[in-house]
Parts: C-alpha cells; structure tokens; sequence
C-alpha cells in the first residue's frame, strides 16, 4: 500500500535523521516527491510511503509524538481560473512558492508541479478559487 | 492654462477627450513637466477591487397576493437574513449577513463560505434566490409567509447602497504575536510571516485626487461595472489625517458613500467572497474620473506608488486593541514588489485588492469616457476637506 504525506519539520529537527530511522525500524520504502527548507529553516518533506498498513500508521504516529506536523494527500490542488480574480493574498503563505504574481500584468500563476497540497491557499482564497480535486 | 469641466464634456462628446488611465499618467509625467500635462490631458480614470464590507443592497420584490408585510417580520434570501425593518416588500441586504445556521467560529476558524457578499453576485449573475417569508399578519397585509424563488429581473428596483466603500488608503497588515491569527486582512502567519495590503495604489481613486477637489456629492462613477454615483461622504471619513508632503494620507483617510441600479452591474465586478474565520463580504468594483482642470491636480494624479505610503499595524494586539500604535511605513512600490522590509526582517507580501481588476477597471472607464458615453459630473457640494474639523471618533462606552 502507498500513502503520500507531507512532513512539516520545526527547526530543531532539521539536522536529525528521522526519516532514515523510521524507515529502518518499520520496514518502509519510501519515495522523496519534494523536499522544502524554509527560510526560517523550517524543512517540508513530502514523500510516497510503502509498508505494512498498520506499520505505516506506527510510522505516523511516532514522528507526531516528536512534534512534526504531519498531513496526509489524498488528493490534488487546482486553482479555477474563472474564480480567480488575481488579488495575490495566497502567495505569502505558499510555502513552495507554486503560486506566484506575474509583475507584468498582474495576475496570479499556479504551478502544480511545485504544489505540496497543503492547503493553505485554500483557506485563504476569498473567492474559492483554490481547490481541491480527487 | 485651466480648464473647466463644461469644456472637458463638450471635448468628450466631441469624441475628441485625451483619457489616459491613472497608470499611464504616472508614465508620461516621468517624461513631462506638468503644464504640458495639464493642457494636454483632459481626463484621468481610476480603478479599484477589492473587498468592502460596509457594502449592501436595497431590494422590492413586489406585493404578494394576498399582501405579506415582511416590515417587523423576518426574511432571508438563500437562507441568509436581510434587514426587515422597512415597508412591507422592501428589504436590505447586507455583505457580510451570514445563515442563522452557519456555525461561525464556534468551529474555529470558520469558513464563512456563503453570506450576504455571495447572494448579491448570485443576484447580479441571473441567478434565482430562494425568498422566505415570515410575518404576523395585519388586515390590510394578511399573509403569513412567502416561499419562492426570485431572480433580479423579477424584482422592481435593487439599489445597491454601499455606505462605506473606496477607502483612500489601507493599513498594511502584519501579526507580531506566536501564533496564525485569521482577520478581515487574510491570514497572518506569526512573528511577520506576511503583510497584506489592501489598495490599488497609483490606480485607486481617492489617493489621486488626495483633497477630493473633483470628487464629491452626485460624481458619476464605474460601479460594479454599471454606472453609479457618489451619494455622500462614506462612514468612518477622517480627512484629518497625517498626509506625505504630496497631501496624500498614509492611513485610511476620506471614504465614500456610493450608488447605484443593481440591475446594471455584472458579477465580474461584484463578486462575494469568504475570509476564514472572519465572515463573509463583498468585493466592489469602482472606478472614478478624474477631469485634469489645472496643475495641482495633473500634479496630483500622476502620483506614483513609490510616493504612496502605507501604514503598517500588527493586527494581534495594536488594530484589535486601538491602541494607535503602528510598525511603520512603506510605500505601494514596495508592496508590489512581494517583499518589504519590516523590524529589520524581510516579508512577502499580499494584496487582498486585485491590481489587475483595478487596470481592467480604469480601462473600461477610459473606453466609456473616450468613446463619448460617460462625461464628467461637476460635484453638487464637496465634502469636509482637512481643515473642517471633521473626525472619526471612537465608540463612547460607559467605564
């Protein structure tokens, strides 16, 4: 079974070998998609994982307990391009900059490529336009 | 050499108005000196989108058979309530009027996601709305309760009535405090993970005439796309404020009451909008002309964002808390760049006001203008300028 999640690692964390550990004491593949250092130096992992089911949850709770933030994506983000209507609020809290201001006509660019699906644009999109799709 | 505004409209009907937009003014005033732009250019447009919540609709629906007084009964459009307090089949309908059954933020932070802001661009947009009635029955209006569905065309007049709206400037704002905090402003990450601004800048209409020397009771304007005119000086108006040397104020400053027929409007320019854990309200599209008569106001408009300051507020404990104090200020250039530096920290930056739409407005204005179908209104009276003594005052409480 393969789950993709996002790991939000505080600072402290950052020079510790979490990831390696959890995937040695619960047997998991894993598949790095992106990997995020803050400017505050804040990390953002988001990785594929591959296990035992109930492993996987283990694995989880674990790094909770440490205090990461951990999400799991079930799906993706799109943005509405008619319901944009390219006010620009949602691009200082994109933490991987996937959504950014074209500075010659002035409108908001989403790259999904870039996107974690953390959600954040979501909630601060005043028209709806950030959504998510299964 | 002065112009007036009599010699402008004959100049537009002509066909013959030079119209430039507020943008391009700051442009050409980099290349002339401004008697050349004073005589040369006839009129400046302007343009604003962003949210204003003091923003609401006035609405007839038209008596029922048997008459239904909705005047000290209830009502909602869509589940959302509207005012009652009026005659039998007139209500108003306010922007930021949530569902008795939205949980708010009891489930913090709340999402807000249908209000008053979202019945009006549903209305504007040809949609049907579903009407409730309940009311206590008189003789001569015996009907209890209305269940229908309305759209605009059904109605007989929807005045759109925004009591506050096009504030000359706007706080820039940031949270100081440890933890995310959701305002009327956006969401504000902690220790200065963003500013929000919410202006248009160069482009917005009362930080180019920063006296409303051509602004005031009965101007003709771009209104959610239609036309509408300025019905009063808005709530809140504090012209007495802290200006730069230009005269432009770097805090909230004058505001406007504006008008204008529902019917007329499009949902590209009115549009309801749902800020997390704050509620719901209403982005308004305004655009105002400004006629270039002399000197001091081709000085004026061609006003350029890196001479408009902002003021910063920590929005966790100075804005909820009045106490006056501010982080400091920057200017719209700054803010446009998506970085600025505050308390020596570099911070990206957010706009809650869509320049885009603003550049589309002002041009949409300047098309009208040059195309002979909208001339410039001379004001019937002008408003309260700095030295009237006019303020803003705080709520009187009881200690």
């Amino acid at each position: 079974m393969e789950k993709k999640y996002v790991f939000h690692f505080p600072r402290k964390f950052v020079d510790k070998p979490i990831m390696s550990n959890l995937v040695r004491k619960y047997e998991l593949d894993f598949n790095i998609l992106k990997a995020y250092i803050t400017p505050e130096e804040e990390g953002t992992l988001v990785l594929a994982l591959q296990g035992d089911e109930d492993k996987v949850e283990l694995a989880i709770s674990e790094v909770k307990e440490l205090g990461i933030v951990v999400q799991s994506i079930a799906s993706d983000i799109k943005m509405v391009r008619e319901l944009c209507t390219d006010c620009s609020v949602c691009i200082p809290l994109c933490p991987v900059k996937a959504l950014t201001l074209n500075r010659k006509d002035f409108s908001v660019e989403f790259d999904p490529e870039k996107c974690i699906a953390c959600g954040l644009c979501i909630k601060a999109c005043p028209t709806k336009a950030m959504v998510l799709t299964i | 050499m002065a112009k007036t505004i009599e010699e402008i409209n004959e100049k537009i009907k002509a066909g013959k108005a030079v119209v430039v937009t507020a943008e391009e003014i700051v442009g050409l005033a980099r290349k002339q000196d401004m008697k050349s732009l004073a005589d040369r250019i006839d009129v400046v447009t302007t343009g604003t989108f962003g949210p204003m919540c003091s923003s609401g609709v006035f609405l007839n629906f038209g008596h029922s058979n048997p008459r239904v007084k909705i005047g000290g009964g209830r009502v909602t459009l869509n589940g959302v309530p509207a005012y009652s307090g009026l005659a039998a089949v007139d209500v108003y309908l306010g922007a930021t009027a949530a569902p008795e059954s939205d949980p708010r933020n009891s489930e913090y932070p709340g999402t807000f996601s249908y209000g008053g802001g979202h019945v009006i661009e549903d209305l504007v947009a040809g949609k049907k709305v579903q009407l409730e009635v309940n009311a206590y029955g008189t003789d001569c209006y015996p009907k209890k309760t209305v269940s229908t569905s309305l759209a605009l065309k059904d109605m007989n007049e929807a005045i759109l009535f925004n009591p506050r709206n096009c504030y000359q400037n706007y706080n820039v704002a940031v949270n100081l405090s440890k933890k995310t905090i959701y305002t009327y402003m956006g969401i504000l990450k902690p220790e200065l993970g963003n500013a929000n601004y919410c202006s248009a800048g160069q482009l917005s209409p009362l930080l180019k005439d920063p006296y409303l020397k051509t602004i005031g009771f009965g101007t003709r304007i771009f209104f959610g796309g239609g036309t509408g005119y300025i019905a009063w000086w808005g709530t809140q108006y504090s012209p007495s404020i802290k200006r730069t040397e230009n005269g432009v104020p770097s805090t909230g400053g004058a505001t406007l009451a504006l008008v204008g027929d529902l019917k007329q409007m499009s949902s590209q320019y009115l549009r309801g909008v749902s800020m997390t854990g704050y509620g719901a309200s209403l982005i308004v599209g305004v655009g105002i002309p400004i006629p270039v008569l002399n000197e001091d106001i081709a000085r004026w408009v061609s006003i350029p964002d890196e001479e408009i300051y902002a003021t910063i507020v920590d929005y966790s404990s100075d804005y909820p808390n009045c106490t006056g104090k501010t982080v400091g200020e920057v200017n719209y250039a700054q803010l446009k760049s998506g970085e600025v530096e505050i308390c020596g920290k570099k911070v990206p930056t957010g706009s809650l006001s869509s320049y885009r739409k603003a550049r589309e407005i002002a041009g949409t204005l300047k098309q009208w203008i040059s195309g002979g179908k909208f001339t410039i209104t001379e004001p019937l009276f002008n408003f309260p300028g700095p030295d009237s003594g006019y303020k803003f005052k705080p709520m009187k409480e009881k200690e």
